[in-house]
């Protein structure tokens, strides 16, 4: 890069080189990030840092979080088994309505999450349309069960993975898998050894906003799984419900999902920003050096 | 390992017509244009794309048959491929790449690795098995898309545009180095290139394909000499005209006539006037050419010993002549000069 | 790169400005800062020729009233043409918070007089209806439930609501008198989601107000609690502190209180004050 006059320094090249921002466009995105800031700094100031431990402490609590764990881990399991292959149709197969398929799968992205759990309710539900068989041939429901969270949760959540792998996918140049069926690979081996690992950055960002969506998820779960201590209150809930008679908690917990939602986003900040670059293998021939 | 393969497919604009077939240890290279067809070809024979008409045996195996429904998967062929572009997988190793196959195929981790190795010695990269294929030169990359195809010790080798990639000044230690590994490669090859030079290099036998059908076929040497078509014509450079011939006398659709010499039987016929047998005059000629047309000149390409006049008018035509020899018509694009060329030095072949 | 970093600059320390005014400030609540007025001061008001000003008023009423409140609103609305009534329903415990952080009610009908004391008011609380208990079953009572103590055998799913809310405290209270014992599946956030669990057919069982059996129709059916174990829930309303209308708020209260409003009332099955 600076090759050309090794000894000088390539700072002033690029000062001299970039524009400024105007500062009209600097004073908007001022406004954005406070925005943004406000809220949470306004949870950050106004915790009860001093009892933060005791009330982390507290049974409920743990049992809110280990429970929001669980079930999130899970229901990313899921949508990892079933979101890939969908992802995988969405992107190579060519079917009519397939962009039908495409919007009525990612459809509870953009869905109220209340409205999600209604619709599960009516689906899923001891009366529900699939339910009742669920309930008469096998005695088992949903609703107020772990597992109903986790349904809730999967349902919102897959979406988001769904759309990254597919993005990934497309962009990925489908004659390396070819190349690797001419090696002698098998479709599925092909699929493991070459498209994963070359989408990896996109997959990786794609199961950790899937995650993220699952831990937050609150109007689906309340409403089809209910809010039952162990059972099926995870952290969104127990914070809803806390508001109104234990404000100190409802603190708290807000910081706590505050704080694993930084860590996360802080953390994948570069492969969601190399998805572009990254996924997709580049085939490769172009000189480097 | 022989090919026999006559295909027919319909793809998109492509109408794909062909029969190939491919000796042992024969190396056969597909020139043609752009949108010709050949990688549609190659990737018939690969198993990554199904005949509709037609058969594709390999050594007595029938790999596809339109008509039985037979159809060999890619996976199952056995065919080694080096694509345009390479195509080496990003995430893994060089040596891992040449790996690939023989793991794919269930071959241990480390027998594998060590037949990679070998072969990765035999190209010459020894000291790159740990890179990345983006840290690759053009070069190395290549010869890595080699040994992968290769290490596999296919039935036959499919290249497409081996060498497209690379830049000039590298262009030929690698077409050096692709000869030696193709010779002692036993099985049939196939290489598709647009560049004549490659198929000069690399290639025993020549088949040229053009908008999905085979215009000619043989050495190199043969098709050059007596090309049938604009397209190969261009390629080597010479001037090839079609039409009609009656007593000695072609006559184009255009109306021109070209005196010619030779014993070609009447009827279509294709005349070949090499460009240094052209003379240029200002003025119309006099003397034993009987071949004489009004040319208007619509380019010059000089070069350093030669200058290559592009003439328009009766006849599309490209002369070479010498510098000095334009200084003395002195003449510039759009204006009107007189083209002789004698009648013995122009080939005529039938059509 | 320095312009960027020059920019990002600015934006932090606006940034920490702005949050260190958010941090200093102290949470506004409407109270501290409007006059309170003297209830009797809407009564003298005398009939003008020219019609008053219209005035929104907000009630904030628990969810078991909203039949009811519906009805009252429009009666209100009708004999009152220049007053626009707004109501709001849930449960009382997150209606009082509401209030407490600022939510611009006038009137609050809670369905308990605890969550009535969390707010601020203006003049008396005062009750204007009263409410019993009932068992609500899908209808058929497919799971054959006729006692408190039925409701802890195994397989029934009982539902109640979370801690805080009136119905929770009541059903916890008539459940002790019986001395049952039950473990619900589900603690929901109001009396409301209570009913719809168990119409939708989801939940077997749960302790409700009489009220909501009544309005549930059909689509449920209601096993009465005897008289030794029932409760009876107190409604308290009053004016909010932070209300900007409070004659208007109390001409509200004024027609709750009437025959006319008890007879809404007693019609959707409150027992009247």
């Amino acid at each position: 890069m600076s090759a050309i006059y090794p000894g000088r320094s390539t700072r002033r090249r690029t000062r001299r080189g970039r524009s400024r921002p105007p500062v009209a466009a600097v004073l908007l995105a001022s406004v954005a990030v406070l925005f943004f800031a406000l809220p949470l700094l306004g949870i950050v100031i106004r915790a009860p840092w001093r009892s933060v431990w005791h009330i982390v402490n507290a049974s409920e609590v743990r049992q809110a979080v280990w429970l929001s764990l669980k079930c999130s881990l899970t229901a990313t399991s899921l949508s990892f088994v079933f979101g890939i292959p969908l992802a995988w149709v969405l992107a190579r197969a060519n079917f009519p309505g397939r962009g039908a398929v495409r919007a009525l799968c990612t459809m509870s992205m953009v869905l109220p999450p209340v409205v999600g759990g209604v619709a599960l309710f009516f689906s899923l539900g001891r009366k529900g349309l699939v339910g009742q068989y669920l309930y008469r041939w096998f005695g088992f429901m949903l609703p107020f069960t772990t597992w109903g969270v986790i349904v809730a949760q999967t349902f919102v959540a897959m979406p988001f993975l769904v759309l990254t792998v597919e993005a990934a996918l497309r962009q990925f140049d489908p004659r390396l898998d070819d190349a690797a069926r001419s090696l002698g690979g098998s479709p599925w081996y092909v699929f493991r050894r070459v498209t994963l690992p070359s989408i990896r950055p996109a997959l990786i960002a794609g199961l950790v906003l899937c995650w993220a969506r699952a831990l937050g998820e609150f109007g689906a779960t309340i409403t089809f799984a209910g809010n039952y201590p162990g059972t099926t209150q995870t952290m969104p809930v127990i914070t809803y419900l806390a508001i109104d008679t234990n404000p100190e908690q409802a603190l708290v917990l807000s910081l706590l999902l505050i704080a694993i939602s930084f860590a996360v986003l802080v953390g994948l900040r570069d492969r969601w920003l190399g998805t572009g670059a990254n996924a997709g293998a580049a085939s490769f021939g172009g000189a480097a050096s | 390992m022989s090919l026999n393969a006559s295909l027919g497919l319909q793809l998109g604009s492509l109408d794909l017509d062909a029969h190939i077939a491919v000796a042992d240890g024969e190396v056969v290279a597909v020139l043609g244009p752009n949108g010709a067809g050949k990688t549609t070809l190659l990737r018939c024979l690969a198993g990554l794309v199904a005949v509709d008409r037609g058969r594709i045996e390999l050594d007595g195996d029938v790999l596809d048959d339109a008509s039985s429904g037979a159809f060999v998967a890619a996976e199952a062929r056995h065919v080694g491929v080096v694509f345009q572009d390479y195509l080496l997988f990003a995430h893994l190793s060089a040596l891992e790449n040449v790996a690939f196959g023989l793991r794919a195929r269930g071959v241990g981790k480390a027998e594998a690795r060590g037949r990679a190795s070998d072969w990765l010695d035999r190209v010459g990269l020894t000291a790159h098995a740990r890179y990345r294929p983006q840290a690759l030169s053009g070069g190395q990359a290549q010869r890595v898309a080699l040994a992968r195809a290769l290490v596999t010790q296919p039935r036959m080798l499919l290249l497409d545009e081996p060498l497209a990639a690379l830049d000039v000044g590298t262009r030929g230690d690698v077409r050096r180095d692709l000869r030696k590994h193709l010779d002692s490669f036993g099985g049939a090859t196939l290489v598709v290139t647009h560049d004549p030079v490659d198929a000069y290099a690399l290639a025993d036998r020549v088949i040229v394909l053009e908008a999905g059908h085979i215009s000619q076929q043989g050495t190199l040497a043969e098709v050059t000499a007596q090309p049938r078509s604009r397209y190969v014509a261009e390629l080597v450079g010479v001037n090839l005209i079609a039409g009609t011939l009656r007593a000695g006398v072609l006559q184009t659709d255009d109306g021109a006539a070209v005196v010619t010499a030779g014993d070609t039987p009447d009827g279509a016929a294709l005349a070949v006037i090499r460009p240094q047998s052209i003379s240029l005059y200002r003025n119309a000629p006099e003397g034993s050419p009987r071949n004489a047309w009004q040319c208007t000149v619509a380019d010059l390409d000089q070069r350093s010993e030669r200058v290559r006049v592009l003439l328009g008018g009766p006849l599309r035509l490209v002369a070479e002549i010498t510098p000095a020899a334009l200084a003395a018509i002195d003449v510039r694009p759009g204006d009107e000069v007189w083209a002789t060329v004698k009648a013995s030095e122009i080939s005529t072949s039938a059509r | 790169m320095s312009s960027f970093s020059r920019s990002g600059r600015v934006v932090a320390l606006v940034c920490v400005i702005a949050s260190l005014f958010a941090a200093c400030g102290t949470s506004a609540t409407l109270d501290s800062s409007l006059p309170t007025e003297a209830v009797s001061v809407g009564a003298s008001v005398a009939p003008t020729t020219t019609a008053p000003a219209p005035v929104t008023i907000v009630v904030f009423a628990a969810t078991s009233l909203t039949a009811s409140f519906n009805d009252m609103k429009a009666a209100f609305q009708a004999a009152y043409p220049y007053i626009t009534v707004t109501t709001s329903y849930g449960a009382s415990s997150a209606l009082a918070a509401n209030i407490n952080n600022g939510a611009p009610a006038d009137v609050f009908a809670s369905a308990d007089i605890t969550n009535m004391n969390r707010i601020n008011t203006v003049g008396a609380k005062t009750p204007f209806a009263r409410n019993r208990l009932e068992i609500m079953v899908q209808p058929g009572n497919p799971k054959g439930i006729n006692t408190l103590a039925d409701l802890a055998r195994p397989g029934v799913l009982y539902v109640t609501a979370a801690a805080g809310v009136p119905i929770r405290n009541y059903s916890d209270q008539a459940l002790a008198s019986a001395a049952v014992t039950v473990t619900p599946v589900s603690l929901e956030a109001n009396v409301g989601a209570i009913v719809t669990k168990i119409t939708s057919g989801n939940a077997d069982a749960g302790i409700v107000y009489r009220t909501d059996v009544i309005a549930a129709g059909s689509s449920a059916v209601g096993v009465v609690i005897p008289d030794a174990n029932n409760v009876v829930a107190e409604y308290p309303i009053a004016i909010a502190s932070g209300s900007t209308h409070q004659a208007e708020a109390d001409l509200f209260i004024n027609f709750v209180l009437s025959a006319a409003g008890q007879n809404l009332l007693t019609g959707r099955g409150f027992i009247g004050k």
